[in-house]
């Protein structure tokens, strides 16, 4: 038997306060977790405690009640709907916004910070709070819903448009300005050719995640399969909740699906 | 067609220009000879104010180029074609050639992909004057590099200008597509009596194509002269001043060594 024949290549720290340091950060790391844990009560043992309510809960989902597909139709097509204007109406503020959020395009100081930070503050607050915000203003129905999708999504989608217009060639825009474009056609043809491909995959992305959104805005009384999923569980139906989840579960994956086929296609065949 | 008189340029603390003077009359093809940070582009950059130069004067094209000029006005006068050709990959070749029309035509009508058929029809026709024809609704960036450079060409001549700046059009080419590309510049630009402005560094190319040679070195113009009297002191001259000053460390692979090489070996500097 050959006692070298395997080597551990992993660069350890070769002094005695790299050592330290190593340690120092593993200890920290390690209290960290424990004290996260503590605050959010992680227990394996209430969990195995649990198992058995949990085998009950799914015994009595099973089989999912087909009888309320017929129900569902509407909700499902609504969810759709809710999720195609909430995800339209995004775009809508993201591009402008998008330019002045772009740093590379020189715009105002002040006006660059102040869509950065409105973006990030109209992204930072989920889509079920803004929607509880809308129902309260508008009533309930799918329309706050759309409404909760769409100002999300414009501070998700401004950021990413933003992110797509600082990586483009800045070479083109200055050609373009060499033969006396003004800024809006330097934009139409210098900018837009150039992130068109990113944004729509961007927009495709944003529209999965609205789906799955939509499905539970109706949580909050914005419309959607949600309402049908909740009014369900309330009333103890749960092989009806179970064939809610399935048909959420079958939109979402085809909406994925269809999305990431379309993105691969723009990306991949646009070539010619 | 163009005059510049003492024209400086300094970023921060470091000259650029010193002091240029140089004159381009109505269709010449004057070549700009120089090493890498000679001032080549930055000289260009001011003819069209993408720069903007500190001092001295500039005339062009019957503006005076330095303060107060309409900018755009100017700008659709002198077009410019790059070394990275700066077209637009994911456009078709005519719409890129008609980006060279964006000056001249009303923003909201252009925004929307109209323009006359007037222009259309230039546009084709600066396509065929760069061999493209064919090319006209084929995406960009299927051409190769020497085909995006003719179509920057093709774009600046969709301009109508009457000046053409182009800084180091075939620096990233090779050798037979370089040509290609000059030899369509100069023929063009004599077609329609457009002065070329042209940014080398390539000594065998200037030769070939110049009418006339402008050497430039440390931001100063060091020769001014037909192509036939360009001698090797001068050249000397030209790819020496940028090491002469900088002190170049004995034993180096100085500039001096440089002249003596293929245009290609220096091509990529």
């Amino acid at each position: 038997m050959t006692p070298h024949r395997y080597q551990w290549v992993v660069p350890l720290p070769q002094s005695a306060r790299g050592r330290a340091s190593l340690f120092a950060t593993l200890v920290a790391g390690c209290a960290l977790l424990h004290w996260s844990a503590g605050g959010a009560q992680l227990s394996w043992g209430e969990l195995a405690a649990g198992l058995p309510q949990i085998a009950d809960f799914l015994s009595r989902t099973l089989p999912p009640d087909p009888g309320i597909l017929s129900r569902l139709v509407a909700p499902a097509i609504e969810t759709v709907q809710i999720a195609v204007w909430g995800t339209l109406l995004g775009i809508v503020p993201a591009i402008p916004l998008s330019f002045l959020a772009a740093r590379n395009l020189n715009g105002p100081r002040w006006a660059y910070h102040l869509t950065r930070q409105f973006l990030n503050v109209t992204r930072s607050i989920n889509e079920l709070i803004l929607a509880l915000v809308f129902v309260s203003a508008v009533g309930l129905g799918p329309f706050p819903g759309v409404l909760a999708l769409a100002l999300h999504g414009a501070g998700m989608l401004g950021k990413f448009f933003a992110e797509a217009i600082e990586e483009i060639d800045a070479g083109p825009l200055e050609a373009l300005r060499a033969t006396g474009a003004r800024p809006l056609q330097i934009v139409v043809f210098g900018v837009l050719p150039q992130v068109v491909t990113a944004w729509i995959a961007v927009v495709l992305y944003r529209f999965e995640v609205n789906l799955r959104s939509a499905t539970v805005l109706g949580m909050v009384g914005a419309g959607g399969l949600g309402f049908e999923l909740v009014s369900s569980l309330k009333l103890f139906r749960y092989p009806e909740t179970a064939t809610c989840i399935i048909v959420i579960a079958v939109m979402v994956v085809v909406a994925d699906t269809l999305s990431s086929r379309l993105r691969h296609a723009i990306q991949h065949g646009g070539r010619s | 067609m163009i005059r510049i008189r003492q024209l400086t340029k300094q970023y921060g603390d470091n000259p650029v220009l010193r002091g240029v003077d140089l004159d381009a009359g109505a269709g010449e093809f004057v070549v700009v000879l120089g090493q890498s940070g000679a001032g080549k582009s930055t000289l260009l950059r001011c003819i069209n104010r993408l720069v903007v130069a500190d001092a001295g004067e500039l005339h062009v094209a019957g503006m005076d180029a330095t303060a107060g000029v309409d900018t755009r006005a100017l700008r659709r006068q002198v077009a410019m074609i790059f070394q990275q050709h700066h077209v637009l990959p994911r456009l078709s070749v005519l719409r890129n050639v008609l980006t060279g029309r964006l000056g001249a035509v009303s923003t909201l009508g252009s925004a929307l992909q109209i323009f006359s058929r007037e222009d259309v029809a230039l546009a084709h026709d600066c396509l065929a004057r760069v061999g493209l024809a064919g090319k006209a609704q084929a995406r960009t960036d299927s051409l190769s590099g020497g085909q995006m450079q003719r179509v920057g060409i093709a774009r600046a001549l969709a301009q109508r200008p009457r000046v053409i700046l182009a800084d180091e059009p075939v620096a990233s080419l090779d050798p037979a597509s370089a040509r290609r590309v000059l030899h369509d510049l100069r023929e063009a630009s004599r077609g329609l009596g457009i002065t070329v402005l042209c940014n080398l560094h390539q000594v065998d190319y200037a030769r070939e194509f110049g009418d006339r040679i402008v050497g430039l070195a440390q931001g100063r113009v060091v020769f001014d002269g037909v192509p036939a009297q360009l001698a090797d002191a001068d050249l000397e001259r030209i790819y020496d001043g940028g090491d002469a000053a900088a002190a170049p460390l004995p034993g180096t692979p100085g500039a001096p060594a440089q002249v003596s090489r293929p245009a290609f070996v220096t091509a990529g500097a």
